[in-house]
């Protein structure tokens, strides 16, 4: 029995490596050429270079074709095997039932284990939890997508929000002349942050999916735009990410801007009377000074950014997506690409699936990874923001 | 009538000559200068003294007269309050220093200055002193070290920290922070040394260290102390002007100012009667 099962897992690992690996890249190459084919077969009339081009297509894909079929083969021979094997099992009340061996995921007896088994097999079930892609609709397996949706949103959020909000900052609170424009700003900033999310998600479609990457689209590619496949216009991970940086980013400055307030006179005029002219003493002496209140803006932007999910429905979050963002193929951080988020997945989960009553138990699994990695996130910038302070905490002025 | 102690404090003082160039008596000059806040306050009336080069001199009087107000334009530290004014002018060694051609970056790396409560900044004691040489673009590990020894020997502290110069300057104690700052200001070897105030919140023992000091600065700089101490302006100071509501009211060598003043308001100031 045990081997069966381990050959199945063999095979599906196999089938997996096949499909996703080979096949992915073979079909990636295969989209790209697709494209540039339907471009030149739709022009009415073709020149000879664009002939000799068109024909040099029609080649590379006969040959990826002729790559792919032994492979498209051996996957199809491989889940054949998996349904080859029945298993007949006995339920308590006598009832005789049999399932393909292929379907089997997990067996043991759980009234047959002693308790070490049951601690590991815990702890099995949390790491494929973690571990693996989602399968039967999102109702089984794991929610590794999310997961990582979830971290890269939150990731190219604040590595957007950070710079902006404390440029910004800097400008309003050190440069700019304080008077009824900068107050107006201030008072702008601080409505920004009442704003209904769902509107930076309206915003973030118009703006950033519909302006900025139909035009990236009409630029880079123009020929795919042309087919009606768009590329950056259409939502991504980029495109969600920078519109929470936009929810954001009223936050960022707010703290940036008392921090830098917070930084006593004297240590700056003590900084000009050494001669340093007024960036130097930013970039020396206030930045660093600040840099703790900045991480505890930072710390709060994450945290409201990554629970999230109005907004993202509309800018490029999706129930289940094909690939990861990052994956090994070139150029291997795919920003364009639409992602899953544990804020969605929880919603699919909870309120879209055939059976929600089944898929309770993940909801509230979901749930809970998602707080901790809230949680996680911000205990990280915590702990940063205290190794700052303590370096020159001694004293306070 | 001067308190006696004054007296036996005061001696004459030759001043200590290190190179042939003689030394100008009018190194820092202030011509007919006005000053306002905010447009139109003025705090300061028509103000003409000559600073000597290599000596130590002491702006004295009441609260509010203006002290720091001019000391502060001395290295033009006013630029950062929105809304001031001023007429006339300031001389460094013959040049203006509102000369539009002359930066202002430039003018005070020329000008150390000592600030009342001291303010070293959030940095290791070493990064503190080679500061002012880091942001004139000067990093060679070599010279930064002999600066922070020179600068540390020379204000007195290097027996005391030569052991944690990479720690926090906000481990020192309130006199040793003053001296930190006095080695701050020295290190890139300026020509003039504004001092407001340095002493008032030290204790006689380190007050002591830092008037010891301000003797040995005098060899290389230019100093200009602002004091409300009349024992301090008497021991350390070659010239004192004494300042009131603005105007100034009587300048001359120090033992002149404090054994015979021609003004009655200095008299009366200097021998503590005053108000
Ligand atoms: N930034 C400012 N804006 C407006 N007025 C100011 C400012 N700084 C000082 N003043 C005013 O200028 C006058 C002179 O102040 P200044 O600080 O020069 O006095 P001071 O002689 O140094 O006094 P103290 O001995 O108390 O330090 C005071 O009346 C003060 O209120
Ligand atoms: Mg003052």
């Amino acid at each position: 029995m045990n081997s069966q099962l381990a050959q199945v897992h063999e095979r599906r690992r196999e089938i997996h490596r096949i499909e996703r690996n080979q096949i992915g890249r073979i079909n990636e190459q295969m989209r790209r050429l697709d494209l540039d084919r339907r471009y030149l077969e739709n022009l009415s009339e073709r020149t000879v270079a664009q002939q000799m081009q068109l024909d040099r297509i029609h080649e590379r894909i006969a040959v990826l074709q002729s790559d792919f079929e032994p492979l498209a083969a051996q996957a199809a021979a491989l889940r054949r095997q998996l349904v080859e094997n029945r298993l007949e099992y006995s339920l308590a009340t006598g009832q005789v039932r049999s399932i393909t061996v292929g379907d089997l995921v997990h067996v043991y007896a759980p009234n047959q284990l002693h308790f070490l088994q049951r601690v590991v097999l815990f702890f099995q079930h949390i790491w494929s939890f973690l571990s693996e892609y989602p399968r039967e609709a999102n109702t089984e397996g794991g929610i590794w997508p999310a997961i990582f949706g979830t971290f890269i949103m939150t990731v190219l959020m604040s590595a957007a929000v950070t710079p902006f909000g404390v440029m910004a900052a800097i400008y309003l609170r050190e440069y700019a002349r304080q008077g009824l424009f900068v107050r107006a700003v201030r008072i702008a900033i601080n409505n920004l942050a009442g704003v209904p999310s769902i509107v930076f998600g309206i915003f973030g479609l118009g703006f950033f999916v519909y302006f900025m990457g139909g035009n990236i689209d009409r630029i880079f590619f123009p020929r795919a735009t042309e087919m009606g496949t768009p590329t950056f216009g259409t939502g991504g991970v980029l495109w969600a990410s920078l519109t929470l940086a936009l929810l954001t980013v009223p936050v960022v400055i707010v703290a940036t801007e008392e921090a830098l307030a917070a930084v006593s006179r004297g240590v700056r005029e003590g900084s000009l009377a050494c001669g340093a002219s007024k960036w130097q003493t930013i970039q020396y002496l206030v930045l660093p000074a600040a840099a703790p209140g900045i991480l505890t803006g930072l710390v709060l932007a994450m945290a409201r950014g990554a629970g999230e999910v109005a907004p993202l429905i509309l800018v490029g979050v999706v129930a289940f997506a094909p690939s990861l963002p990052v994956d090994g193929l070139f150029p291997f951080i795919h920003l364009e690409r639409k992602f899953m988020h544990l804020g969605f997945h929880i919603y699919d989960l909870g309120f879209q699936s055939p059976d929600s009553e089944a898929a309770q138990p993940m909801v509230f699994a979901t749930t809970l990874i998602l707080i901790l990695l809230v949680v996680a996130l911000n205990l990280a910038a915590i702990l940063i923001r205290n190794r700052l302070r303590r370096r020159y905490a001694s004293q306070a002025f | 009538m001067p308190d006696p102690a004054i007296k036996t404090a005061v001696t004459p003082q030759a001043s200590v000559t290190t190179s042939d160039v003689p030394l100008r008596a009018d190194y820092i000059s202030v011509r007919n200068f006005n000053f306002f806040y905010n447009g139109v306050h003025q705090v300061l009336f028509d103000l003409n003294l000559d600073i000597p080069e290599r000596q130590v001199t002491a702006f004295i009087g009441p609260s509010g007269c203006g002290k720091s107000t001019l000391l502060r334009n001395i290295n033009r530290m006013n630029d950062l309050i929105d809304g001031i004014r001023h007429e006339g002018d300031i001389f460094i060694d013959g040049h203006s220093i509102f000369d539009p051609d002359i930066e202002v970056i430039s003018l005070r790396k020329r000008i150390g200055m000592v600030f009342q409560k001291s303010n070293p900044f959030p940095k290791s004691i070493y990064e503190n002193i080679v500061y002012s040489l880091r942001v004139a673009g000067r990093h060679r590990k070599s010279e930064l070290d002999e600066v922070v020894e020179r600068s540390l020997h020379a204000a007195a502290l290097w027996d005391e920290v030569k052991d944690r110069l990479h720690q926090s300057a906000f481990g020192l104690s309130g006199g040793q922070m003053q001296r930190l700052c006095i080695a701050r200001a020295i290190a890139n070897q300026p020509e003039i040394i504004l001092m407001d105030e340095p002493c008032s919140a030290l204790d006689p023992i380190a007050t002591g260290k830092i008037e010891d000091l301000i003797h040995e600065l005098k060899k290389q700089f230019t100093i200009v102390i602002v004091t409300h101490n009349m024992q301090q302006a008497a021991r350390v100071s070659d010239r004192t002007a004494f300042f009131y509501l603005g105007k100034l009211i009587e300048y001359n060598s120090t033992e002149a100012i404090f054994m015979n003043p021609i003004n009655s308001q200095t008299e009366a100031y200097v021998s503590g009667r005053f108000g």
